[in-house]
């Protein structure tokens, strides 16, 4: 069975906790909050102001530049404030909060369960259509699914590879997708294709989720140019360029894009939100979440409206007592919440809810140079290394060991025997590394 | 015996030729260099703290002898003393600045600031803030890790464990900056050192609305502007909810903390007020 070439983990994957539960609607919350900048790249600029009455599926704010993203109100109702609002780490981001009345959609939106498969529309149209309805990356990246289908002169793709892999720990929002939406997902995997052009589609998935594998491989029989590829399990087989090493045997070069290889890159998620931009009309304005804990009453996996705060989760699958911490993402990519009242965004696979027991850190110790992090590293690098280097900010050095390839997976710190925060250091050396290449870059 | 002769008098031959080789090339290979920088590095303090901008105190004392105006060079290590001994060694006219202090612009202590989460990071303010905001309600303030104690060179920052804010030590301090750039938050900042170690100035950077800072802390500026309208001498500007005094035009008369409803402009160093009526007259005005 196929897998990444070097380094990676097993961490235990968790998943036994949400993986039955089925795909719920979340109930419409009494107010939203949607953050301007729910991607990377440059803010979204608001187009409503205080007071405009907005109705669910309505363009709210419009894309900052070419990578940015279009944001569309979740519900229907009055806006009621455009200022910072503190988000899950308690920074004060731009926001569109709306105060909720009624559930009025926009016209236009088909929200009937019927399956469109049909698609008559140019590459270029679907493009376009995918950047107006504010489709990003949903497995946690949110990087403007647009962009990323806009091949560059000179370049070609070869293949469109669905990330169906979901090997976050935990994380079980696309495997429910899988089985409950396939059919679907399917058609905005061949809609993703048409747009780039391509005639060979890999969904790659891990062996821990054989039903996924089989659902999918039955629907696909349909599809000539639809091929499942079993991967075996191994963290951090969800990344981008470990997913294409895994899936073609091809790697990408260091500094380059995973195009260059004449891949693309979808995951799930993205895929089923294209079915319904190209499909159904219908922006990204919701998302499933998966809520779940080792001492959660009911974990679950939500169907929520953008901008639902994530208290309103927490206390729908069994409230925070007990609970040390909470992550929004999974436990090796997520990042801890600080503040609970913050909304879900288009980024948000999951709320996971650790019991305090788990949470503790443990204390640190001192590097003993095993290499085990040199070992877990599935880019090759040297994690131990690009720590010290960046505690002594050398930053030429940090350079030369290639930190900006980083993927911050977290596999250093995960296989760390003295507990150190490994990842917490390169992360701010890659940061500063990455600022002082864009400058020379700049300047040349 | 005949061997034992040959063998002493190759070796000596040999280590008096290569002697003259190195002699040769010594000569041939002789860096000019002004003997005043030597002279010069021992009058600074040799600290090595980078205060000055140079990467120590031989990179200083080469630019203090090559550089015709040293106006733009100051070592805040050694104060106008020693740029006045320096300058008076050279020659050239000293250059002359306002002595400065370090001052920590928070007073989010655990008191002032309750504490909405627990961080159970690396202990380095650097990786607290890039992962989020803080252990309170406020994204702007004081993390309490102590990166600008462990950069200070002079002894002059340490963690106050009560308050869990730093504290500057005004006698040690020699306002090299190394703590200013070392808080991620932007929090510290050097101001003219007054006689008697008098301060005014505002203790918070808080940015966010009144009602959002009020909330995270007890003694945040809400920017309500108060301040700037009592300043006699427009020394005070209000902008992002935030008043700064501008320590340049500050002429100490402490109206604006008597004014500041938060009490977040804090004064030190001065001889307690005389009576208490003051507020209160203030007040009935």
């Amino acid at each position: 069975m196929k897998t990444f070439p070097i380094g990676g983990i097993h961490p235990s994957d968790c998943k036994e906790y949400s993986k039955g539960a089925k795909i719920e609607r979340f109930p419409v919350p009494a107010t939203v909050t949607i953050p301007l900048s729910q991607h990377i790249g440059a803010p979204a600029v608001a187009c409503v102001a205080k007071g405009d009455k907005v109705l669910v599926g309505q363009i709210i704010a419009t894309a900052g530049g070419f990578v940015s993203s279009n944001i569309h109100s979740s519900v229907s109702g009055t806006v009621v404030a455009v200022e910072p609002k503190a988000d899950a780490q308690g920074n004060m981001k731009p926001s569109i909060t709306i105060a909720v009345e009624g559930d009025e959609w926009a016209e236009g939106i088909d929200r009937t369960d019927t399956v469109v498969k049909a698609i008559n529309m140019s590459p270029k149209e679907i493009v376009d259509k995918i950047a107006a309805m504010g489709i990003v990356g949903m497995g946690g990246a949110t990087f403007p699914t647009h962009v990323k289908l806009s091949v560059p002169d000179g370049k070609k793709a070869e293949c469109l590879i669905i990330n169906a892999v979901e090997c976050e720990p935990y994380l079980t929002a696309d495997y429910r997708v899988m089985l409950e939406q396939g059919e679907r997902l399917l058609i905005g995997a061949r809609i993703l294709a048409k747009a780039i052009g391509v005639d060979k589609i890999y969904i790659g998935i891990e062996n821990n989720k054989p039903d996924a594998i089989a659902h999918l491989t039955k629907l696909a029989g349909a599809y000539l140019e639809i091929e499942i590829v079993p991967l075996k399990m191994r963290y951090p087989q969800g990344g981008e360029k470990q997913l294409i090493a895994a899936v073609t045997g091809r790697e990408v070069p260091s500094g380059k894009l995973p195009i260059d290889v004449g891949a693309v890159v979808q995951n799930v998620g993205t895929a089923l939100a294209v079915y319904e931009a190209v499909a159904k009309n219908k922006p990204l304005i919701e998302r499933v979440v998966t809520v779940t804990g080792s001492t959660l009453a009911s974990p679950k996996n939500l169907l929520v409206r953008i901008g639902t705060p994530m208290s309103a989760l927490v206390e729908y699958s069994g409230g925070i007592d007990g609970i040390g911490k909470v992550i929004a993402g999974g436990p090796m990519m997520g990042r801890a919440v600080s503040n609970l009242d913050a909304p879900v965004t288009k980024g948000t696979s999951g709320v996971l809810l650790m019991p305090t027991q788990e949470s503790l850190r443990k204390a640190e110790g001192s590097c003993i140079r095993c290499a085990k992090c040199v070992e877990a590293c599935p880019m090759g690098l040297e994690p131990y290394l690009l720590s010290a280097l960046t505690q002594q900010n050398d930053y030429d050095q940090l350079e030369a060991h290639y930190i900006a390839d980083c993927i911050e997976c977290g596999c250093c710190t995960f296989s760390c025997p003295s507990y150190l925060p490994l990842l917490d250091w390169v992360r701010i050396g890659k940061a500063e590394v990455m600022k002082r290449m864009r400058e020379r870059s700049q300047k040349k | 015996m005949g061997s034992l002769i040959t063998t002493v008098l190759v070796v000596s031959g040999l280590g008096a030729l290569l002697a003259l080789l190195l002699y040769l090339i010594a000569k041939k290979f002789n860096v000019e260099e002004d003997p005043r920088i030597d002279q010069v590095e021992k009058m600074l303090p040799g600290a090595n703290c980078g205060g000055c901008g140079f990467a120590g105190c031989r990179g200083m004392s080469e630019a203090l002898v090559k550089r015709d105006d040293i106006s733009s060079l100051y070592c805040p290590v050694g104060g106008a003393e020693c740029m006045k001994s320096v300058a008076s060694f050279l020659g050239k006219a000293a250059p002359e600045r306002e002595p400065m202090v370090a001052v920590v612009r928070c007073a989010g202590s655990c008191a002032n600031r309750p504490k909405t989460n627990q961080f159970d990071g690396a202990k380095s303010c650097l990786v607290a803030s890039s992962l989020y905001a803080g252990e309170t309600g406020c994204s702007f303030g004081c993390l309490g890790l102590g990166d600008c104690a462990a950069k200070c060179e002079f002894d002059a920052l340490h963690i106050n464990p009560e308050t869990g804010l730093p504290e500057v030590d005004e006698e040690k301090c020699t306002a090299c900056g190394a703590c200013v750039k070392a808080c991620p938050k932007m929090i510290i900042e050097l101001r003219k050192k007054a006689p008697k170690g008098r301060k005014i100035y505002v203790s918070c950077v808080n940015k966010a609305k009144g009602a959002v800072a009020r909330k995270a802390c007890k003694v945040a500026c809400i920017g309500c502007g108060k301040c700037a309208k009592v300043c006699p001498f427009e020394a005070i500007t209000v902008e992002n909810n935030l008043a700064y005094i501008d320590f340049t035009k500050c002429k100490m008369c402490r109206k604006c903390v008597v004014e500041c409803p938060m009490g977040a402009i804090v004064e030190f160093g001065f001889p307690p007020r005389k009576v208490v009526e003051e507020p209160q007259s203030a007040k009935t005005e």
